[in-house]
């Protein structure tokens, strides 16, 4: 079982937590448990919660952490909860100087977590709240059965990506009295206040009065459309609409919390991760670092930056990112006169000593995810001098290749990855598809098309969830297709868009 | 002390080997076993149920990379990851370092992963030699076994401790306290011979995907007996009317066309295992692979009363592997399974596509022959 640190490592956290507290760090109480490997494992196959209800996928997580770190493929470092107070874990077998650089790391993760916006909404007493999780599927297992609290567990899963990551920032209109009023108001319509009486005719034309009236209309054509807007949040929907048991209801209700939960450390992985390297290399470099340690903190902090050809290391691109950005703002490398100054030489030389680097950097870490990070810091420079390429599959050669070195197309690519968790975007459409109780489900269509047999066997099991017929509206080969499972079999059709 | 992860862990091998949720079974995937080909670095393999969902395709994606190498330049293999990879963001960080595996690695995971038991040797093991293992580092030892890297890590250390250590002039000094030696284990080896005889049917009913499967087997029952069996030969047949003996590539990569008599490969096999491996001496395993669509019934005899007169009485086993074709009618397999079926030195097995080949392997190396 975890341990608590002995007093030597005690002693360093003290070291390092006053290093981060001295940088401007801001984080919630952090507390570091030693645990073994193979409890490492455990606690990184339940995604940071020991606590977890009770499924084979966390089985299978270990059984892949497990397996590399046997055959010394793969070995987790750091592991840190968002969560008030934070928790940590550390590797007993790790050398000293590894457990420095994971507490600078870790500190680095409290301060992102707490501050930046995207977990502005998350559940900070997220253990316990986990823990009742895994009580509350228990409960269900013994009464029901674990075959089917698993059955559908595993169908559900199928389903667990189609959420709204937007949704916890957009406040709903919290009560539907009000909204009900606002609509019976706006049916009324009035036109504009009219002061002198022989000025209505110019205040409130007709044409004006007609499309106001149309509006209403419109509104009241929605209001009986079901969803009245497209809905991102498929399971909401099904929560609230498919004919669930209860504890369907509750089970799908708890895998929706943990989905959302999650949901922010997708959208600023590199951020994230750039940032806890950034504050591990500044603290280890400037602060921690004894002489005789340079060497295997060198190994390993390279060992972590390390890069491949096929895949972005959010490690290496974030703190590229993080220092590029520090750097242009010390020197005062943006604004309209940079960005119009096309002598490279000016370009290179510049350096207005403004210094207000370190202050930008924390300004960033509040307010931006992965996306908008991307999109407004990614500079043509900075993708050449990390040697960023588009790649994709060469169907004649049968391999990847490098397809592509222009910064518009590497930015594109890589926002389009980012966009979504580079998951194609799903909205409910129709409850009542066909006015026969089917459920209508579009796909927002951006120039890729759906993987076939996947989405086959997603609407398989949407179908079990809904009870009757299934469908979802995409396109292939630029044609508009209505893919349909009916409880029994499939079919395709072509449709117009 | 026991995790509580080994339920969910126990529960997911279950569901891998078959045992439960039949349902899930065909979501389970293995990963592609042969990563690179050279140089003896290998993926290993890791099931994984893949949960479906809707998703892009891979190969449509794409995706952004970082590295030198100009348009039009490809990635290695095992560059790309397939799938989707893992689900973003668990706020773990994991450092896939890479590592190659060797060939004898690969070989007792193989074995843990399909639990395939030891081969029984037939020979006595007669040969001991003696054979030398680098096990560990030493601060003595002579100089050509100085381990460089150590040694350098060593002197680098200490001149930093020391502080003579000068970035601007990094020059580093071992001194005789700094060297670090490999050391050595003397161990025992057995000495056993073993053959592989290789034959395969390349007539025109044998398509690319049915050599593609052939190779993939090849390559694990090769690694597993060379796992077993220190100092391996292999020979290689192959057949279509006539037979004949090549090397290893042109084993894989030749096309022919024509008719079918898988007598003639059993013929060369016989010849070759009379010629240069005694029984006495030699543990001989042939292998055939065919689409098992034989010329006629009369050459099937003929097959069939070669194999029971000479070859099955001198091999620790025969097998035979079928691979199914769209145009082979599968007969010979049902032949060989009426003919020889019942002796003990005998492996049977069907291979439908890529996804058997597995159970195949199994199939051959299950008896522990």
């Amino acid at each position: 079982m975890p341990k608590s640190l002995t007093p030597r490592l005690a002693a360093l956290r003290d070291e390092i937590h006053g290093y981060a507290k001295e940088f401007g760090l801001d984080f919630f109480d952090t507390i570091f448990e030693m645990v073994s490997y193979d409890e490492m494992n455990m606690v990184a196959a339940y995604g940071g919660f020991p606590t977890r209800y009770p499924h084979w996928r966390w089985g299978m997580e270990y059984e892949q952490l497990a397996k590399g770190y046997e055959y010394g493929l793969s070995k987790i470092y750091e592991l840190v909860i968002n969560n008030d107070p934070c928790y940590a874990y550390l590797m007993e077998s790790n050398p000293e100087v590894d457990q420095k650089l994971v507490m600078a790391h870790v500190y680095g993760h409290c301060d992102f977590f707490k501050n930046n916006f995207s977990f502005r909404h998350t559940n900070r007493r997220m253990i316990d709240e986990m823990a009742n999780h895994a009580t509350r599927v228990r409960r269900w297992v013994d009464k029901i059965g674990v075959e089917k609290v698993e059955d559908f567990i595993d169908r559900t899963l199928s389903l667990e990506n189609l959420i709204d990551q937007h949704a916890p920032h957009i406040r709903r209109n919290p009560d539907p009295k009000k909204a009900e009023d606002e609509l019976k108001a706006n049916e009324r319509v009035g036109g504009f206040k009219v002061g002198r009486e022989y000025m209505r005719g110019y205040i409130n034309p007709s044409e004006f009065l007609d499309s106001q009236r149309k509006k209403v209309e419109d509104e009241k054509q929605r209001a009986k459309k079901f969803p009245e807007r497209p809905q991102r949040d498929v399971l909401l929907f099904l929560l609230e609409e498919a004919p669930l048991e209860p504890w369907e209801a509750d089970i799908l209700a708890i895998l929706r919390d943990e989905a959302y939960y999650f949901a922010p450390q997708g959208q600023t992985k590199i951020m994230n991760e750039g940032w806890a390297s950034y504050w591990h290399s500044t603290i280890m470099t400037r602060r921690a670092l004894k002489d005789d340690e340079v060497i295997d903190y060198a190994d390993h902090h390279s060992g972590t930056m390390g890069t491949r050809p096929g895949a972005i290391n959010p490690y290496k691109l974030g703190i590229e990112l993080w220092r590029d950005i520090e750097e242009r703002w010390n020197k005062g490398r943006f604004g309209k006169e940079w960005d119009e100054c096309d002598d490279l030489r000016a370009r290179r030389a510049w350096d207005k000593k403004l210094g207000a680097g370190r202050e930008k950097i924390f300004e960033v870490r509040k307010h931006y995810n992965d996306i908008t990070f991307i999109d407004t810091f990614l500079t043509p420079e900075f993708a050449m001098e990390q040697k960023l390429f588009v790649y994709g599959f060469n169907d004649k050669r049968n391999s990847w290749e490098i397809l592509d070195r222009e910064f518009k197309k590497v930015k594109n690519k890589l926002l389009q990855g980012l966009t979504n968790f580079g998951q194609p975007i799903i909205e409910v459409v129709d409850g009542n598809f066909e006015n026969r109780s089917e459920l209508l489900l579009a796909h927002r269509h951006d120039g890729q098309d759906l993987k076939g047999d996947y989405a086959r066997e997603t609407l398989r099991n949407l179908q079990s969830l809904w009870r009757r017929p299934v469908n979802i509206l995409t396109r292939y080969d630029n044609k508009g297709t209505l893919l349909r499972f009916d409880g029994q079999s499939h079919s395709e059709r072509k449709v117009e868009l | 002390m026991t995790l509580k992860i080994h339920q969910d862990h126990s529960r997911f091998k279950q569901i891998v080997r078959g045992k439960i949720k039949a349902n899930l079974r065909k979501y389970v995937q293995k990963g592609e076993m042969i990563g690179k080909k050279g140089k003896d670095a290998i993926s290993i393999p890791i099931p994984f149920i893949d949960i479906p969902r809707f998703k892009y395709g891979h190969k449509e994606q794409g995706g952004v990379g970082q590295g030198d190498g100009e348009v039009g330049q490809q990635l290695g293999p095992g560059a790309v990851e397939p799938g989707e990879g893992k689900q973003a963001g668990q706020g773990e960080g994991d450092h896939a370092l890479e590592v190659d595996v060797t060939l004898d690695e690969l070989a007792q995971i193989l074995g843990e992963e399909l639990q395939l038991p030891n081969i029984e040797r037939r020979q006595n093991e007669r040969i001991v030699t003696q054979k030398v293992r680098y096990t560990g580092i030493n601060t003595t030892g002579p100089e050509s076994l100085r381990h460089f890297k150590r040694t350098f890590k060593q002197a680098l250390r200490r001149q930093i401790a020391s502080g003579t250590y000068d970035p601007a002039r990094p020059v580093i000094v071992p001194t005789r306290e700094d060297r670090r030696y490999r050391s050595y284990k003397l161990q025992d080896l057995p000495e056993t011979n073993a053959v592989i005889i290789y034959m395969m049917d390349v007539s025109g009913s044998m398509g690319d995907e049915q050599k593609e499967i052939v190779r993939i087997e090849s390559f694990w029952l090769d690694t597993w007996l060379r796992h077993q069996y220190k100092g391996l030969e292999a020979r290689y047949i192959i057949h279509d009317a006539v037979a004949r003996e090549v090397d290893r590539d042109t084993f894989f990569h030749t096309r022919e066309s024509g008719g079918t008599m898988i007598s003639s490969a059993y013929k060369l096999c016989r010849d070759i295992i009379l010629a240069d491996y005694p029984k006495s001496a030699w543990n001989i395993y042939p292998f055939h692979f065919s689409d098992g669509d034989n010329w006629s019934a009369d050459d099937t005899r003929q097959c069939i009363e070669m194999l029971r007169d000479d070859v099955l009485p001198n091999v620790n086993q025969f097998a035979y592997g079928q691979v199914e074709s769209p145009y082979g009618s599968g007969q010979f397999i049902k032949d060989l399974r009426e003919a020889v079926g019942d002796s003990p030195n005998v492996a049977l097995s069907e291979i439908a596509d890529k996804d058997a080949i597995y159970a195949s392997i199994k199939d051959f190396l299950g008896k522990g022959r």
